[in-house]
């Protein structure tokens, strides 16, 4: 409270609103029909993508870690309306939705899911490592944190070219507690630096609930001591990430610093494939699916709301099955990457 | 008794510093905390406070005295109930155990301090710098210390390029914990010269994520030492997202700062972390024993693509030698420079490492031992050409490092000799290293810690069996 009234002389009614810790409202928000069919072709993609990755993994044609993004789809999603060209995206790990998110060809990264010479690394980075300079996508990263303060770089070069492009910089709960995070909220309100702060917050770090681990589970206070903004977000409603996201970003382009969202989501899935997921039970995972699924809430708003016939929405979903489906065959068939691949790409 | 006013010391590292000014006179009176004098180096400029009460009685150091000695007596003040000319008169006439004052005294103010002198040169003498004719003969010289050399390469390539800019603890305002970057920020402004808070971690990453963007930073670490916080962000951001990428995506940057032991500091401050950097792919590893190479070398690791890190020595910071004035001197990263030809033995090192190995090339001369003297520069890509043909021709090789024995620098030249040139040994590569231990304080356990030129000598003695 203290924050919000010292702000309250210069910041918009959205920072005031966040500094209360108010969790935003997402019947605010509303979707034309256009932009909740968009949503809804957006992270159906993610979605199947992932099913399939996960079929892939089973089949021994993935290796090592793979960690979908099965549930948290709204939130990629919803930020990527809320943005525009040239605005950076960097993340953690769990960053195969991200990619296809920006528009990266998943034929592209599904083969560098399989170690394959058309994967977007060429075979050579693999599910956590990917990036793309056309699509202004930075990685894919596997050091837990280490792309907060990456982002906040990015962030640091839009500011320092003066262009109003900002950083989405994404990570999760977990992430949250290392201590470059702070460093990095330090500096970018130190030097009002254009980036947004997404923290996914899925509950889960790895198999470590946020109450066994946070001392503040009110991720969106975490930036406080550093006079930075934040506010919670229902992330399973991509109408409520995209409103959120708007005024993080219009925040960041008038150059008043950076934003802090924090996203409550939830991963289905296990933290990767390897995961038995013993730290919490399959009802508290199917209550979550059937109440509150990302997809499934858009799927009800076409049918109901906009009337979109069983046709429309069957095309939609075939359409979406048919490039994962490429996506898988490339995948499957791309030769592995040619052995003198192993000595290139080390200097330029 | 009269007491006796001495030069202090800014650093752990001077030697010697000017006598700016005497702020007091003969025969004023003075009080515990008084400020009497200043002194200064290139680096910083300090107030020497009175700690006694009394009269100052001689100015034995008159203001604008370069290159005093630290430690050398400078005035005497007549404590409570003395006689203060008598006392002068004393004070004057002996200095026991110090050089004759007059001399010193007598330079004229005029003679600034060196580093602001510029001396211009003929040429280079092939035995001061290098013997493979890498600056021409009759390129015009400028004579400047190694903290000049790093400043004038970061200035010259940020007036070149506007996408170079330096961030780092103490960077801008305060000209640089170790006065590396002075000036910089008056001449480019805060935009470009950005002091960072203390956080190792955090600035090496907004360096590396700006480097990914397409800018050209230049991290300071105020040392070394500070960089293990942030050294994830070196390897695992910055070296290896090229490889991640397909090539793609790349991060020109130049992580630099002091690296090594300075003096006195402890063992926290005084690592060698030469071997770790020179260990990953996707770096390049640097580091110059003298201003010229640092200058040339620095410009090529700002205008190169990929991510460079530059190991700087504090104290070859003061050291002054010839650089070429050229704007376009630029050195080849990767190439080693044969110091000092010779045919008997190899002598292989870098950075301060070479101090050692010239001064022992010196003495083993007086034994008739011709040494040849290698300094490699960059540590990553070595040059392993130069150093086998010059095992080729002497069949010996010796390594100089402070870093510490096991996987060192040195180490890793002796298992490339065995690889590539074991047919030419004809003697085991020894390696001279620092210790095998955290450095200690104490003076003479320091001293025992790091390498020395007698034992390059006797490693030498040993691989000629002589």
């Amino acid at each position: 409270m203290a924050f919000a009234a010292r702000k309250s002389a210069t910041a918009s009614k959205a920072a005031t609103a966040k500094a209360t810790g108010k969790k935003s409202s997402s019947t605010a928000a509303t979707f034309s029909r256009e932009e909740d069919v968009s949503a809804y072709r957006e992270m159906l993609m993610i979605r199947r993508f992932e099913e399939k990755a996960g079929q892939m993994y089973g089949m021994g044609l993935i290796g090592g870690f793979c960690h979908l993004y099965i549930g948290q789809e709204a939130v990629v999603i919803g930020m990527q309306m809320a943005s525009k060209g040239g605005d950076a995206v960097i993340t953690g790990y769990r960053d195969h939705g991200h990619m296809l998110a920006c528009g990266m060809d998943p034929k592209g990264v599904m083969a560098e899911l399989t170690g394959r010479r058309g994967g977007l690394s060429k075979g050579k980075g693999g599910s956590m490592h990917m990036f793309s300079v056309e699509k202004h996508f930075y990685g894919g990263h596997g050091i837990v944190g280490a792309q907060v303060s990456l982002g906040t770089g990015l962030a640091f070069a839009n500011h320092y070219r003066g262009n109003d492009n900002v950083s989405l910089t994404y990570f999760g709960d977990g992430a949250s507690n290392q201590g470059q995070v702070y460093e990095s909220f330090n500096m970018a309100e130190l030097w009002k630096l254009p980036v947004v702060y997404i923290i996914e917050n899925n509950r889960y770090a790895m198999g470590t609930s946020v109450s066994r681990a946070s001392a503040q589970t009110d991720f969106s206070k975490r930036g406080l001591s550093f006079n930075i903004p934040g506010e919670q977000v229902d992330g399973m409603d991509v109408r409520a990430v995209k409103a959120a996201g708007e005024r993080a970003v219009e925040w960041c382009r008038a150059r008043k610093g950076p934003y802090i969202l924090e996203m409550q989501t939830y991963r289905y899935r296990g933290h990767s494939m390897s995961d038995p997921a013993k730290y919490r039970s399959k009802d508290e995972v199917q209550k979550m699916r059937e109440e509150r699924d990302p997809i499934e809430q858009v799927r009800r708003r076409l049918i109901e709301d906009w009337k979109v016939g069983e046709d429309e929405l069957k095309a939609i979903d075939a359409k979406v099955r048919d490039i994962v489906n490429e996506a898988a065959e490339f995948a499957t068939n791309d030769p592995e990457p040619d052995p003198a691949e192993l000595w290139t790409d080390i200097l330029r | 008794m009269p007491i006796d006013v001495l030069m202090p010391a800014l650093s752990p590292t001077m030697e010697k510093g000017n006598l700016a000014k005497w702020l007091k006179a003969e025969g004023d009176s003075i009080k515990p905390g008084d400020v009497i004098a200043e002194i200064e180096t290139d680096k910083a400029t300090m107030e020497v406070e009175a700690v006694d009460e009394g009269v100052l009685a001689k100015i034995l150091v008159p203001a604008g005295t370069n290159d005093v000695a630290v430690n050398q007596k400078i005035a005497v003040i007549a404590s409570e109930g003395e006689d203060a000319s008598a006392v002068s008169a004393a004070g004057g006439a002996s200095l026991p155990g110090q050089a004759d004052p007059t001399p010193v005294a007598a330079a004229p103010k005029a003679a600034a301090a060196p580093v602001s002198a510029p001396q211009t040169q003929a040429a280079l003498s092939a035995a001061g710098y290098d013997a493979s004719g890498e600056i021409p003969a009759g390129t015009e010289m400028v004579t400047m210390t190694m903290r000049e050399a790093l400043r004038d390469a970061m200035a010259e390539e940020m007036r070149r390029d506007g996408d170079v800019f330096v961030m780092g603890e103490e960077v801008a305002e305060y000209q640089g914990a170790y006065k590396v970057t002075q000036g910089l920020l008056q001449e480019f402004g805060p935009r470009r010269v950005i002091d960072t808070p203390i956080t190792e971690h955090g600035f090496a990453g907004i360096g590396v994520g700006a480097g990914l963007a397409g800018l050209k930073p230049i991290v300071e670490f105020m040392t070394f030492n500070f960089a293990m916080q942030a050294i994830d962000q070196i390897i695992n951001s910055a070296a290896k997202t090229l490889y991640m990428s397909g090539g793609q995506m790349g991060c020109a940057i130049v992580f630099r700062g002091p690296n090594g032991a300075a003096a006195r500091v402890g063992a926290q401050h005084s690592q060698d972390y030469t071997a770790w950097y020179s260990q990953i792919p996707g770096l390049l590893v640097i580091s110059p024993s003298n201003a010229a190479d640092a200058k040339g070398l620095m410009k090529a690791a700002i205008r190169n693509p990929n991510p460079v890190v530059f190991l700087e020595n504090e104290i070859l910071y003061g050291q002054s030698a010839p650089v070429p004035k050229d704007e376009n001197f630029v050195l080849p990263i990767g190439k080693a420079r044969i110091a000092r030809p010779g045919k008997d033995v190899t002598i292989v090192s870098f950075s301060i490492g070479m101090t050692y190995a010239l001064k022992a090339a010196d003495e083993l001369a007086k034994e008739g031992i011709e040494a040849e003297v290698i300094d490699l520069r960059t540590i990553r890509p070595m040059d392993v050409d130069t150093i086998i043909a010059s095992v080729q021709k002497t069949g010996r090789c010796v390594t100089v490092e402070e870093g510490w024995p096991q996987s060192g620098v040195g180490a890793e030249i002796a298992a490339m000799l065995m690889d590539r040139a074991f047919d030419w040994l004809d003697a085991p590569v020894l390696r001279v290293t620092g210790k095998d231990v955290p450095m200690p304080y104490a003076a003479n356990l320091e001293k025992l810690a790091l390498p020395n030129v007698a034992e390059v000598v006797q490693a030498v003695r040993s691989v000629t069996y002589r």
